[in-house]
């Protein structure tokens, strides 16, 4: 199912992050971009959007062999573009309707025409509200860092 | 002679309108939502989530809800759920050492790459009951520290580095075994002792590890470190040849350092316990250390003399699903199997009456039979 892997790492790697930043958008931020995209319209499910599961793995003491944790629930699906690009993406939760819409937005990214605009006002978006959001948590919890001070008692 | 009985349709349907309509509650009163119920009892939808055994918040909220705050009983629900679903595969192996932490506390060192960071913790409160919250007080909002956070490896990393410390074995790629899919069998391997407890009752496991703390099977732990926070997921899609994001969840994670194993070949160094759940479930993560600990004594060459040490035992009995169903089961319908006891009983007193009508006059009556009758008939 591997095409090409060499020449294609680079663009593999790309792709992961936008994809990445795909399921972890919420449906209105796919939605309200994707609905000012021509070629995003009448796209086909290839397979239908439908939610599942995934068994999460762990590692024993966080780094030896991997033992099953428990269950996630995952919505997928694939589609494909009427100018023939598939798309396909997994998220977690039930939210088959939000699958669909990344499944689009991957296809889309596939095409040189419109990947600039995914980039742009997609994943560029969801990765800048992320790590708005990651930094102003992390500052939050630093605060809660302990600063150890030594009482000096007795004689010296 | 078997007789069916049929009847009691139209109560149960009447008792489970009475359920719906009590579980609403006071109409005046605004209804719980499911957002409020995921954002505001988080620790209580982590618990369903993961006794569960699936991580969704949502489905986790509405199942407390469904259940009146039944915890146990919105865990049977988000079971039954899962069972609709098909499995699409399994994740790759969860790196926690990536965690964007929350909560990061070691008892073994002071001062640790990373620091001790308290998080939103219940410890050193007052444990005073806020009375404040009863009305509708907005919290100060929370301190920030822009310098942010420093990387906080993992503490056993620190102690391996001296060899003080059990090394985990080599990865092996051979695929862990999966309780969901095949039966629990004898001796268990420690990839499925893990998921066992993961998915395992917080109280029953809470009460094995304070049993080693007792002296049953102790182990002298120190937590060598807790951290909660949340860590992204990759699943390797076939169609795709290549592993996608899913998203993150979050996790609680506890190492627990133990005393020392040696042996001729080996300098003596610490041992190792692990836990891992989903959600923030921090008592949970400790007992399981502390219970998956007790559950390698064999390895250890340590005797199995305690109820925390013995696999079968713990494993058998940790998940509250199976636990509720077999006990509460006694409260259905049992009325065939209670008059055939009923039969056996009065023939049972019937023989000993007639035993007794036969025996010589001197036997002493202080002996009285009462206490043998008492038994026999509260069988």
């Amino acid at each position: 199912m591997i095409e090409s892997p060499t020449e294609e790492m680079p663009d593999i790697a790309a792709r992961q992050r936008a994809m990445a930043a795909f399921a972890e958008a919420n449906f209105e931020e796919l939605a309200s971009v994707l609905t000012g995209i021509a070629a995003a319209r009448n796209s086909v499910d290839l397979r239908r959007p439908e939610a599942g599961l995934v068994m999460l793995r762990g590692r024993v003491g966080g780094d030896g062999n991997a033992f099953n944790l428990g269950e996630a629930s995952v919505a997928r699906a694939s589609i494909r573009l009427v100018s023939g690009e598939v798309g396909h993406a997994y998220v977690l939760g039930r939210d088959t309707a939000k699958a669909r819409l990344a499944a689009i937005a991957d296809a889309l990214w596939q095409r040189s025409e419109t990947r600039p605009t995914i980039e742009r006002e997609l994943v560029a978006v969801v990765e800048d509200r992320l790590g708005q959001a990651l930094r102003a948590r992390q500052a939050q919890v630093a605060a809660t860092r302990v600063d150890f001070f030594t009482l000096v008692r007795g004689e010296d | 002679m078997y007789v069916a009985v049929k009847g009691g349709e139209r109560a149960i349907d009447n008792a489970h309108r009475l359920l719906a309509s009590d579980r609403r509650g006071d109409t005046d009163i605004p209804e719980i939502s499911t957002n409020q119920i995921a954002g505001q009892l988080k620790l209580a939808v982590a618990r369903v989530m993961a006794e569960g055994s699936l991580y969704d918040p949502e489905v986790a909220a509405l199942a407390i809800k469904q259940a009146r705050g039944d915890l146990i009983e919105a865990i049977f629900l988000a079971r039954a759920y899962r069972t609709t679903l098909p499995r699409f595969g399994y994740s790759r192996p969860i790196e926690t050492s990536e965690m964007a932490v929350e909560r990061r506390i070691s008892a073994t060192y002071k001062d640790l790459p990373g620091g001790q960071i308290l998080g939103p913790t219940f410890d050193y409160t007052h444990r005073l009951i806020d009375f404040g919250l009863a009305g509708d007080a907005v919290p100060e909002p929370p301190a920030e520290n822009a310098a942010g956070l420093e990387p906080a490896p993992h503490v056993t990393r620190l102690l391996n580095d001296e060899g003080l410390i059990e090394q985990n074995a080599t990865r092996s790629d051979a695929p862990p075994r999966d309780l969901t899919r095949e039966p629990l069998a004898f001796p268990a391997g420690r990839d499925l002792r893990l998921q066992n407890l993961a998915r395992g009752d917080e109280g029953f496991l809470l009460g094995l590890a304070y049993s080693t703390q007792r002296g049953f099977g102790g182990s002298h732990p120190f937590v060598g470190e807790i951290r909660i926070g949340e860590v992204e997921v990759e699943f390797f899609a076939e169609e795709l040849g290549f592993a996608v994001t899913l998203g993150r969840v979050q996790l609680t994670e506890c190492e627990m350092v133990n005393q020392f194993k040696g042996s001729a070949s080996e300098p003596p160094q610490f041992t190792r316990g692990y836990g891992l759940v989903f959600g923030q479930s921090e008592r949970k993560a400790m007992s399981m250390a502390l219970v998956d600990r007790a559950l390698r004594a064999e390895e250890f060459g340590q005797d199995v003399t305690a109820p925390a040490q013995d696999q079968e035992f713990v494993l058998s009995h940790s998940d509250n699903v199976q636990a509720t169903g077999f006990v509460e089961h006694l409260k259905l319908p049992h009325y065939v199997d209670f008059q055939a006891e009923l039969g056996l009983v009065r023939r049972m007193r019937a023989l000993h009456a007639a035993a007794r009508a036969d025996e010589p006059d001197e036997a002493p009556p202080e002996e009285a039979d009462e206490p043998v009758e008492d038994r026999e008939a509260a069988e």
